[in-house]
């Protein structure tokens, strides 16, 4: 059952679809990457660099 | 009976495989969290901010609204899993991405309960947790308390649910003082009190559609006589009450003759609701009132943040 749903080829209507949202995602994982990075630092301030030795 | 069971097992491995791709968009995905509402949220939260005397880094701020935008989103895309049924029947909804076939339900519930969980754990984690639990508690409430429970059993549903709709102000003082102030209680109330004119001024006008989807809207179980006086009832409370931020002292000059105008307003509308009950004209004033009621509520919330927020806060008293 799984092989044959995975042998239906995609529309290019289909694939454009996939290929979006995909980008979307990405995107997003993109700027959670800066989100937390820009919120560390401004939650840190300039203690980011003060750490227990 | 071969070539019959073939084509049968055909028809549904061909169904399961459709069934097991996206055929949405991503604007698709972007409607299923309901952009105006969304829009409300984060419009009502960032008032929720600028009243609340803090000290909070702008980048921090700006991230809870984000998360509380999207918290916002998530339990609107989760209620549009829930309601596909009924969104299919009436003509207000049958064009959102479930009952049009363009998302599956599964793809909706995953996509919801993933911005759900994402959002509130961010909130915490920038914030703080007393934030974080109130925006899952708004999400909660909004899912499961009005969509799975109150909406299709109780005329009093808009009434109770409307307090999801009315928490994003308290969720976003929370997020940026870490407590809970009489402020945004007083914005809370604001909310809540004039969701039922608003909704019930639109199932007036929309109540065949609520009929046809078995939501036991006010019109529809009480009557539309006592859905006019009901609204009556609630705009009476609602006028003085969207006074009440200048006699707490966070409404000023401005705010204070937006809301009392703004308040006759609503009254006189709601007043010709109550009057016109037949017809057209009944239905024309129904409208009209819906569309006020959504300009009032603007207005209020506009006035506060402009006053707060760009420095044009007048004291009314003293």
């Amino acid at each position: 059952m799984a092989d044959q749903k995975s042998s239906r080829s995609l529309t290019p209507e289909e694939q454009k679809r996939r290929r979006t949202r995909s980008l979307a995602l990405a995107l997003t994982l993109g700027v959670l990457v800066v989100l937390f990075y820009v919120v560390t630092i401004a939650k840190l301030g300039p203690g980011v660099l003060q750490r227990p030795m | 009976m071969s070539t019959m069971s073939n084509s049968l097992a055909e028809t549904h491995v061909e169904s399961l495989a459709t069934a097991g791709l996206s055929q949405g968009d991503v604007s698709d995905f972007f409607a299923l969290l309901k952009p105006r509402v969304m829009f409300l949220v984060v419009f009502t939260a960032l008032v929720g901010m600028v009243v609340s005397p803090s000290n909070v880094h702008p980048i921090v701020a700006f991230v809870s609204l984000l998360m509380i935008a999207v918290g916002g989103g998530a339990s609107g895309c989760l209620n549009m899993w829930w309601d596909a049924d009924i969104d299919a029947i009436m003509t207000r909804t049958a064009k959102r991405p479930i009952p049009a076939g363009k998302i599956q339900p599964g793809e909706a519930l995953a996509f919801g309960v993933t911005l759900s969980v994402g959002s509130v754990i961010i909130l915490g984690l920038v914030s703080n947790w007393l934030a974080a639990g109130l925006l899952a508690f708004t999400i909660f409430f909004y899912v499961v308390v009005y969509s799975m429970w109150l909406k299709r059993t109780t005329q009093q549903n808009i009434v109770i649910g409307g307090a999801a709709g009315a928490l994003p102000p308290i969720v976003a003082q929370a997020a940026v003082t870490g407590h809970v102030a009489l402020d945004s209680i007083v914005l809370f109330a604001i909310i809540f009190m004039w969701t039922p004119p608003h909704f019930w001024a639109l199932a007036l006008v929309k109540s065949g559609d609520y009929q046809r989807a078995g939501i036991p809207m006010m019109p529809n179980v009480a009557g539309p006589d006592a859905t006019r006086f009901q609204i009556l009832a609630y705009t009476i409370l609602l006028a003085p009450l969207g006074m009440a931020p200048v006699a707490l002292g966070f409404g000023g000059l401005a705010y204070a003759i937006i809301s009392l105008v703004g308040g006759f307003g609503m009254l006189a509308l709601a007043l010709q609701v109550y009057r016109l009950r037949q017809g057209e004209p009944a239905m024309r004033v129904a409208q009209q009132l819906f569309g006020f009621s959504i300009l009032y509520l603007f207005l209020l919330f506009a006035t506060l943040l402009v006053e707060h927020g760009f420095g044009f806060f007048r004291p009314v008293f003293g």
